[in-house]
């Protein structure tokens, strides 16, 4: 296991300004959106629950970074994060989220099954390691059919509980596959801290088969992208698979009706991961001190962001539900009805 | 017309798609060289080599899902699933991944793969290598079923789900591998929805299902030297189900037996029988019957497994007392 310890914040290399500042400003597209998604699950807007990133963003962020759109991703049920990193958009987002027809998934998947196909996003998944398999079959398909494209799974702690894992990494790094495990540790596997659940260390099980393992501090974008970068880099040489666990932490509970926490972690805790380590604040303070954005850009971006959001779901709110006639569509790719045939 | 065996008519079936599309390609334990412990597969390897005839490790639920995930990336895995029994071990990524991520994506996502497995008791491989579980896979939206009678079957309703771009569960009959039909030299393929008249009658309706058809056409034979004509119908596929020539059928001969090898209750046999009542109900003369695998594991005495599968004596005493009306109110 490489060890990425937090390491002095580096000097900013300026021809990459417009990659900072779209990093930056990904991570506050992320956090704005679910901040939206929670009030509409506040005030009864939003039909069923939603599993919030807020916290985790330079996860996803610095790892999408790397990636293009013929590069894939399987993301996870905490999966806003990973659809807006890979490129989504704000109005099919909410349109999903509130069951519109005008969703990514036409309103059929919801926050735990959102895609985006157009973008490498193979979906969220509402099984706990569920996607493992989909991400090893897609490096799988690259490899034999010669394609030079990536794929990067993520999954929480908790999911490393599952077989699944074990199964595929041992065939990912038999056959060598362009596979990168990314590893959200966010320190709980739902409502029990993951010491409870994980015996041993995480990275050594994926060193067991072989297969190079990384440990770097998921608040911090610029150390994620860069590590990302290079790994992304060597798979597509054929020289994956790789896992990496990104320390981090989810700021609000398992999903948004997890309000009363005490019993499993403390409020000073929290409060210690959002104002010390906060991935955007770090990044914040780091543009401007490096001169790359002055705060007045930076607030003028965020309020941009703001008000994309806000018009988003707005117009997410007044878009059409889906037709009742479409219950029993795309149910087979053939058949336009399910329901009307002998089926 | 030649005549070759259901394995010999799967092997065909495959070494054909993969000429055909290079998206091809099988996925399974002892699939290569060993071409699996029934010899289905043997030769495909020397001719499409490892990468396209690939050996995994014991992992069904592993490769199962590799299979998923190339399929939604624009290749047409067939994987083989040993036993049908195994099928317990790939349950979330057949039925909670391949079967929901078309509808989950609204039809933005399509997963083409193909599940060959089997079924089949009177083996003597007891209760864990010996069920017969379609009834498991067509409960689930989105997967399509197949159940060949023969080796005619087997090749066309393959060749069909390879084409397919859903996910198709197919389920050959482990008994039967060895068993020789006419299979024409020329190329063809069988339609999913289909039923296949084996034979036409008059006086009741025989539904069977894959190793249940050979039963159904022996009964069959033994009803006619009693004067009672039975008609033979193969649905061939249960998802899709040509409910159209069931329902005709059963409209002339006004009664029904459904005969699958899987358990009795909450089964295929209940689900058609169901159907049958529903829409043919005003010209029924008397209740339809399931029968399927008795419900109890699959034990390996023989003395015991020969009595959990339907026969055609059980098959054909069934019809004479239906025909009899005898079974009016037959619990």
């Amino acid at each position: 296991m490489t060890s990425m310890k937090a390491t002095p914040e580096p000097q900013a290399d300026r021809s990459n300004a417009e990659r900072y500042l779209r990093m930056y400003r990904q991570m506050v597209r992320i956090r704005t959106f679910e901040e939206q998604a929670n009030q509409l699950y506040l005030t009864a807007r939003m039909p069923g629950l939603t599993h919030m990133y807020s916290g985790e963003e330079a996860v996803a962020v610095g790892i999408c970074e790397a990636l293009t759109d013929t590069d894939r991703i399987t993301s996870t049920h905490r999966g806003h994060g990973h659809c807006v990193a890979k490129g989504a958009e704000f109005r099919s987002m909410f349109c999903e989220l509130l069951g519109k027809a005008e969703g990514y998934c036409r309103g059929k998947g919801g926050s735990m099954h959102i895609a985006d196909q157009s973008h490498g996003n193979l979906g969220a998944n509402a099984i706990v390691g569920g996607s493992m398999g989909i991400a090893t079959g897609s490096a799988l398909r690259a490899k034999l059919f010669g394609q030079d494209d990536v794929t990067v799974c993520f999954f929480g702690d908790g999911a490393t509980a599952q077989g699944l894992l074990y199964e595929v990494m041992n065939m990912a790094a038999l056959w060598k596959l362009p596979v990168i495990y990314a590893c959200e540790n966010n320190g709980y596997s739902e409502y029990t801290k993951t010491a409870e659940i994980a015996a041993g260390s995480l990275t050594a099980r994926a060193e067991a088969f072989g297969i190079e393992a990384f440990r770097v501090d998921g608040q911090d974008v610029l150390a994620v992208n860069e590590l990302a970068e290079r790994l992304v880099a060597r798979a597509r040489r054929g020289e994956g698979p790789f896992f990496i666990e990104l320390e981090t932490y989810r700021y609000h509970g398992h999903h948004v009706g997890d309000i009363n926490r005490d019993y499993y972690r403390s409020k000073e805790e929290e409060t210690l991961w959002k104002t010390e380590r906060d991935p955007i604040i770090r990044m914040r303070a780091w543009l401007v001190e490096q001169g790359i954005a002055a705060e007045a850009e930076i607030e003028a971006m965020n309020a941009q962001i703001r008000k994309d959001a806000e018009d988003a779901v707005a117009y997410a709110e007044a878009a059409p539900y889906p037709d009742p006639s479409e219950v029993d569509m795309h149910v087979f790719t053939d058949v336009l009805h399910a329901t009307r045939i002998g089926a | 017309m030649r005549e070759i065996t259901l394995s010999q008519a799967v092997n065909e079936a495959l070494a054909e798609e993969m000429r055909r599309d290079p998206s091809v390609f099988i996925l399974g334990e002892d699939v290569a060289e060993a071409g699996t412990p029934f010899k289905v597969l043997s030769g495909l390897v020397q001719e499409f080599g490892k990468d396209r005839v690939i050996d995994t490790p014991i992992s069904e639920p592993g490769f199962m899902g590799l299979a998923v995930g190339a399929a939604m990336t624009g290749a047409r895995p067939v994987v083989d699933i040993m036993f049908g029994d195994f099928l317990f071990l790939i349950m979330d990524q057949l039925c909670n991944q391949a079967a929901k991520t078309h509808y989950m994506s609204g039809g933005k996502l399509n997963v083409p793969l193909v599940v060959r497995t089997n079924l089949g008791a009177t083996r003597r491989s007891a209760a864990q290598h010996s069920q017969s579980l379609q009834a498991l896979v067509a409960h689930i939206p989105g997967l399509k079923v197949a159940l060949p009678s023969s080796a005619y079957e087997a090749k066309g309703l393959l060749k069909t789900a390879i084409r397919d771009n859903n996910p198709v569960v197919i389920f050959e009959d482990k008994l039967m591998y060895q068993d020789k039909a006419p299979v024409p030299e020329e190329e063809y393929l069988i339609p999913f929805g289909q039923a296949n008249i084996k034979r036409e009658g008059r006086d009741i309706t025989l539904i069977a299902t894959s190793s249940m058809v050979q039963v159904a056409m022996k009964a069959a034979e033994a009803l006619a030297s009693s004067g009672i004509s039975a008609e033979v119908i193969d649905p061939r596929t249960i998802v899709p189900l040509d409910e159209a020539t069931l329902l005709a059928s059963v409209k002339k001969t006004s009664r029904a037996i459904v005969i699958d090898e899987g358990h009795q209750s909450y089964g295929v046999t209940a689900e058609i029988a169901s159907r049958l009542n529903e829409k043919a109900f005003y010209y029924l003369d008397a209740p339809v019957l399931r029968m399927g695998a008795m419900d109890v594991p699959v034990p390996f005495s023989p003395v015991l497994e020969d009595l959990t599968v339907p026969t055609p004596d059980r098959v054909a005493e069934a019809a004479r007392r239906l025909c009899a009306g005898e079974m009016i109110h037959a619990a």
